[in-house]
């Protein structure tokens, strides 16, 4: 073991953990806020709307996230129209590119997810908001929704930690995430078990404090759904 | 007391004779990484045959140093870990010799270094120098005395890290760099005779970075301390350059003499 090359490296696993978390971020940020739309319009009884919604969901699954990163990186690079029209100076930058892929894959599994919670709801809940008089977006934004992403807490919680995973492929189009560190150190000093065995532990730290924030999160939105205890009961 | 000195003798025999046999083993067999990604150096066919520069190399050596020699396919970034479990006994996978890398490896003589060139679209840039590419984007692969070159001696270009040789001219078609600096014989051999090369070229001389001269260059990695092998590939390496077998091998695959001695 040679740790001081580890220590010396230090500052670029610092960097790589920042591009590795701000690109979690801005990635579950635009997904979250397309799939809670996208869930409604999937569980639509209008086919309209639920069916364009299942096949999305069902292409960007079906597909490796490292293939749609390269379609988007290198695959539309290839076409001369693409890179002569506007969209080129977005294409162009690796992070755009990553930050789309990871977004646009992410928003099919957390649709996903958000749909079934929105089907799992009770029927006595819809009933009862219906003879209050609720319906359309009232009945959704008031009772639909806050239950059902509250009862998609922990299936989110996994999305989450396997999105922070898959940001390591972030490397193959250049960016320098905690992956791409690890194996600069490797090429640099060949040393294999020092560097990929840091990136390991910043890796299992993240999701273990991924993990615990949605601790929180479910404790602090999931109460009724724990037994009682004598003190609450009472 | 004679009968001490005596054990005490044929122990150290014993271990002398242990030692030799452990330890130094005459190299009868000798088992090779090859990478087998990176065409021409190497490359597998799809019925597993090895092949390219990187081999014949690896198979020259062999039969000089009359060796029974089995080739292991291993990606780049386990290399060394299959080396130190002994999974092979030596590297043939076009790693360039730096410091940092001796710290963990011993290494060879270099076996070829090839000269660096700089590629941009025709026209775009009449030298290269630091003033001239000010602002512009570089593209270089990462991890290699090339890389580390651009970084010192170009502060105020941007760099675009790419991972692998062939991604250098592939970004620079794409247009996400202004400029490339890559091996000259992936530069010109492969990118600027293919169609996506066409309309781009070279840019100033090929300039040889820390080359074999000085400790540079690629070389055969083996586990530290294994100086008797090292002293065999050596001097393999050495014959099969005068004997002309080199030349060969580097005709074969390459108009230009890559020795770099």
């Amino acid at each position: 073991m040679q740790w001081h090359i580890i220590m010396e490296s230090l500052p670029l696993y610092v960097d790589g953990i920042r591009t590795t978390l701000v690109l979690l971020f801005i990635s579950l940020a635009s997904s979250f806020v397309l799939s809670v739309p996208l869930a409604v319009a999937r569980v639509s009884p209008n086919r309209w709307l639920s069916k364009p919604v299942w096949f999305y969901t069902y292409v960007l699954r079906g597909t490796p996230l490292l293939v749609q990163l390269f379609i988007l990186y290198h695959g539309l690079a290839q076409f001369e129209a693409v890179r002569e029209s506007v969209l080129w100076v977005a294409f162009k930058n690796a992070w755009f590119c990553a930050w789309l892929a990871f977004t646009l894959n992410s928003t099919a599994y957390t649709t996903e997810i958000f749909a079934g919670a929105l089907k799992a709801t009770a029927i006595g809940e819809i009933e009862a908001a219906r003879s209050y008089g609720l319906s359309g977006f009232k009945l959704y934004s008031r009772i639909l929704l806050p239950g059902a992403l509250r009862r998609a807490l922990p299936q989110y919680s996994n999305e989450v930690v396997g999105l922070m995973h898959a940001t390591a492929i972030a490397s193959t189009v250049t960016l320098v995430d905690i992956t791409r560190v690890a194996r600069d150190v490797n090429a640099n000093y060949l040393l294999v078990t020092e560097s990929f065995g840091v990136a390991a532990l910043i890796y299992f730290v993240l999701t273990f404090t991924l993990v615990g924030i949605f601790k929180l999160l479910e404790r602090r939105f999931l109460r009724h759904l724990r037994p009682q205890s004598s003190a609450t009961a009472t | 007391m004679i009968r001490k000195v005596a054990a005490v003798a044929a122990l150290l025999a014993l271990f002398g004779v242990s030692q030799v046999h452990a330890q130094a083993p005459n190299w009868a067999k000798v088992r090779i990484g090859v990478e087998a990604n990176y065409p021409p150096f190497s490359l597998m066919s799809t019925d597993g045959k090895f092949s390219g520069f990187d081999i014949d190399i690896a198979n020259a050596i062999c039969a000089e140093m009359k060796a029974e020699c089995t080739l292991v396919s291993q990606e780049w970034d386990g290399m060394m870990p299959a080396l130190n479990a002994k999974k092979f006994d030596m590297i043939v996978a076009s790693m360039s010799i730096t410091e940092e890398r001796k710290k963990s490896a011993d290494f060879s003589d270099s076996y070829y270094d090839i000269p660096s060139a700089w590629v941009a679209k025709a026209g775009t840039f009449k030298d290269v120098n630091a003033a001239a590419l000010k602002g512009k984007k570089i593209i270089v692969t990462r991890n290699t005395p090339r890389a580390k070159f651009v970084q010192e001696n170009f502060k105020d270009s941007e760099i675009l890290l790419v991972a692998k040789e062939a991604e250098v001219t592939m970004e620079l078609a794409a247009g996400r760099g202004d400029i490339g600096f890559g091996s000259s014989l992936a530069a010109t051999a492969a990118f600027l005779k293919s169609p996506e090369g066409k309309g781009y070229s070279k840019v100033g001389t090929p300039i040889t970075l820390g080359g074999a001269k000085e400790g540079g260059g690629v070389g055969i990695a083996m586990r530290k301390g294994e100086d008797t092998l090292r002293t065999k590939v050596n001097a393999a390496l050495k014959t099969i350059t005068a004997n002309g077998v080199y030349k060969t091998i580097n005709d074969k695959y390459f108009d230009v003499n890559i020795r770099g001695e």
